[in-house]
């Protein structure tokens, strides 16, 4: 299958599934942050205006550790989420899936200089581009991968119908086709799943809302629904 | 069994696990649970969810659920408390020691440039302005004139701080910046230090041609044992990390790149330590005027000794403790063996 999935086999020898995300989330995450950094930046520079020359060190000095450590200091503490990166439902992890350790996101940060270059991260976004898991060069080195916050989902209902006994020979496929589409119940529009349904017309001999829901007791049956609801 | 009679079964389980990540999982929580066992069976529930072919979004859940327990049990935690301090007295003197050909070609790479332009600016009155421009020999010259008795500038306390705050900003910087190059199949690692080598060289070559030795000097030798040491080191780790992709050997490329930064971050995180300690030395005792030259200089000589000598012996009777250190690099490397099999693309 051509997409962005990203499997990993642990120990238990169950493999973990995450999607890496490409250089346009990671772009306009980096923006957001930027604009953070400038935001606490100004802040400071007022702040610290009365404070002279000692202050205009001090301000250095912040510059400094915002430059460098900003991202270190998210990505360990908190969740492997920059600001950034948490308003686009991005993460940091190893490429196993766990966690992103100091080290690792030290040295993803020290080289994000050379992703920078020549100019406006070209290099970073090339080697993305180029790479299977939109990897930039600090991400190779320190074996790190930026994959998508899965959201909590809210735990799915079946569409009130009572279930019905397929008929003989039905294939594996056909059933799995049809446990999806009832449990997809809420996430097409109702014209599109009866469309949907017609499709079967010439096999269940029903048409439109008839039709959709006919396959929908049987696909609440193949999940386990019995008799009079579930 | 029927999906859903499986759902009803185990569901309770899964919220109970899910509610104990969520709230951080802390010991003292009253239904304090077995996470590893816990972990294990909701792994052997995945996969059979996945043999009996249930539905995506249960097979969804049970994966969240499954990552999440995973990035608890497989988080990575220092055993041993005293890392830190077995890493200034051992680690980081045997990390250098161990790249020590890398470190050479380093120095050379930044002192013979230096040594070129030294002696070249040195004889010859044009070739700084090869490399700086005039405002700024003049205005070298006018920070190191021995006439004001003014180390760089009129400085108080405050102004100390503020050249603290500039020493981290630009030198701390330029150090990231020559071991970054280096994953640029160590291009960028070899322009910095030559740069700053050419650069530093001509300085100094301009600076004792027009005379200024009494004060130049002085300045310089404290936080330059520090200072510079610390960039060719840099530049090291930064080779070493060019060097694994150029020639990575038996290995593929990312992996030979992923094992070289391992030790490179070993190298690093003492540079970063000791260019602290330069800026400091820099803002607070090589431009105090207070102190006479000759009890910087001398100063000065001991600390250039002391740096040598702690990357000369520190840490070689710490055999014994050798083999804490490779216990805790061991899951470091196994994840790099382990990305190098275990990982593929979705089917």
């Amino acid at each position: 299958m051509l997409d962005t999935t990203y499997n990993v086999e642990t120990p238990e020898g169950i493999d973990l599934r995450a999607q890496a995300a490409g250089p346009v989330p990671r772009i306009l995450a980096y923006g957001v942050d930027v604009f953070y950094r400038t935001l606490i930046l100004t802040g400071l520079g007022i702040a610290l205006a009365f404070a002279d020359r000692a202050g205009m060190g001090l301000w250095l000095l912040c510059s400094f550790l915002l430059e460098w450590f900003y991202p270190v200091y998210f990505e360990v503490l908190r969740g492997g989420q920059t600001p950034g990166k948490k308003a686009f439902g991005l993460m940091v992890v190893n490429d196993n899936l766990t966690p992103i350790s100091w080290g690792a996101s030290l040295l993803r940060n020290l080289l994000r200089f050379a992703d920078f270059l020549p100019f406006a991260y070209a290099a970073g976004v090339i080697c993305m581009t180029l790479g299977r898991n939109f990897q930039r060069l600090g991400d190779l080195a320190a074996g790190t991968l930026v994959v998508y916050q899965q959201p909590q989902r809210s735990h799915t209902s079946l569409p009130e119908v009572s279930p019905l006994a397929p008929p003989r020979g039905l294939q594996l496929q056909d059933q799995q086709a049809l446990v999806s589409l009832t449990e997809r119940h809420a996430e097409l529009s109702e014209a599109r799943q009866c469309e949907l349904a017609d499709l079967l017309e010439p096999i269940t001999g029903k048409r439109g809302r008839a039709g959709l829901d006919y396959l929908r007791a049987v696909g609440s049956w193949l999940l386990g629904g019995q008799g009079a609801g579930k | 069994m029927k999906q859903i009679d499986f759902e009803n079964r185990y569901r309770d389980s899964w919220e109970r696990l899910e509610q104990w990540l969520k709230a951080g999982g802390g010991a003292d929580e009253s239904a304090a649970l077995d996470l590893p066992a816990r972990y294990r069976v909701l792994c052997q529930q995945l996969a059979v969810a996945k043999e009996r072919q249930y539905t995506n979004q249960l097979i969804d859940r049970l994966n969240q659920l499954v990552m999440a327990a995973h990035h608890r049990v497989y988080r990575q935690q220092t055993l041993r408390r005293n890392t830190w301090l077995w890493y200034l007295l051992a680690g980081f003197p045997r990390a250098v020691r161990a790249q020590i050909r890398t470190v050479w070609l380093a120095t050379a790479l930044f002192a013979l440039p230096a040594l070129v332009l030294g002696i070249g600016s040195y004889q010859n009155d044009a070739l700084i302005y090869a490399v700086l421009s005039p405002e700024q020999v003049l205005q070298f010259e006018s920070m190191y004139d021995p006439g004001n008795r003014v180390l760089g500038r009129e400085r108080g306390s405050d102004s100390d701080l503020l050249m603290f705050g500039f020493y981290i900003t630009n030198n701390i910087g330029i150090a990231f910046r020559t071991f970054a190059g280096g994953v640029l199949f160590g291009l960028g690692t070899v322009f910095f230090l030559v740069f700053n080598g050419v650069y530093l060289g001509a300085v100094f070559g301009h600076i004792t041609r027009v005379g200024f030795v009494s004060t130049f000097y002085p300045f310089v030798i404290g936080h330059g044992a520090f200072e510079l040491t610390a960039i060719v080191l840099a530049g090291a780790a930064g080779l070493h990390l060019g060097r694994s992709l150029v020639d990575p050997g038996h290995q593929r490329r990312q992996v030979a790149l992923r094992r070289a930064s391992v030790e490179a971050m070993k190298i690093m995180y003492g540079t970063f330590l000791m260019l602290v300690i330069a800026a400091f030395l820099e803002a607070f005792w090589s431009s105090s005027t207070e102190i006479a030259i000759g009890v910087k200089l001398a100063v000065g000589a001991l600390l250039w000794l002391l740096v040598f000598a702690y990357f000369a012996l520190a840490g070689r009777g710490a055999a014994h403790l050798e083999q804490a250190a490779h216990l805790e690099q061991v899951p470091h490397l196994e994840q790099a063996a382990h990305s190098g099999s275990g990982v593929r693309r979705g089917a």
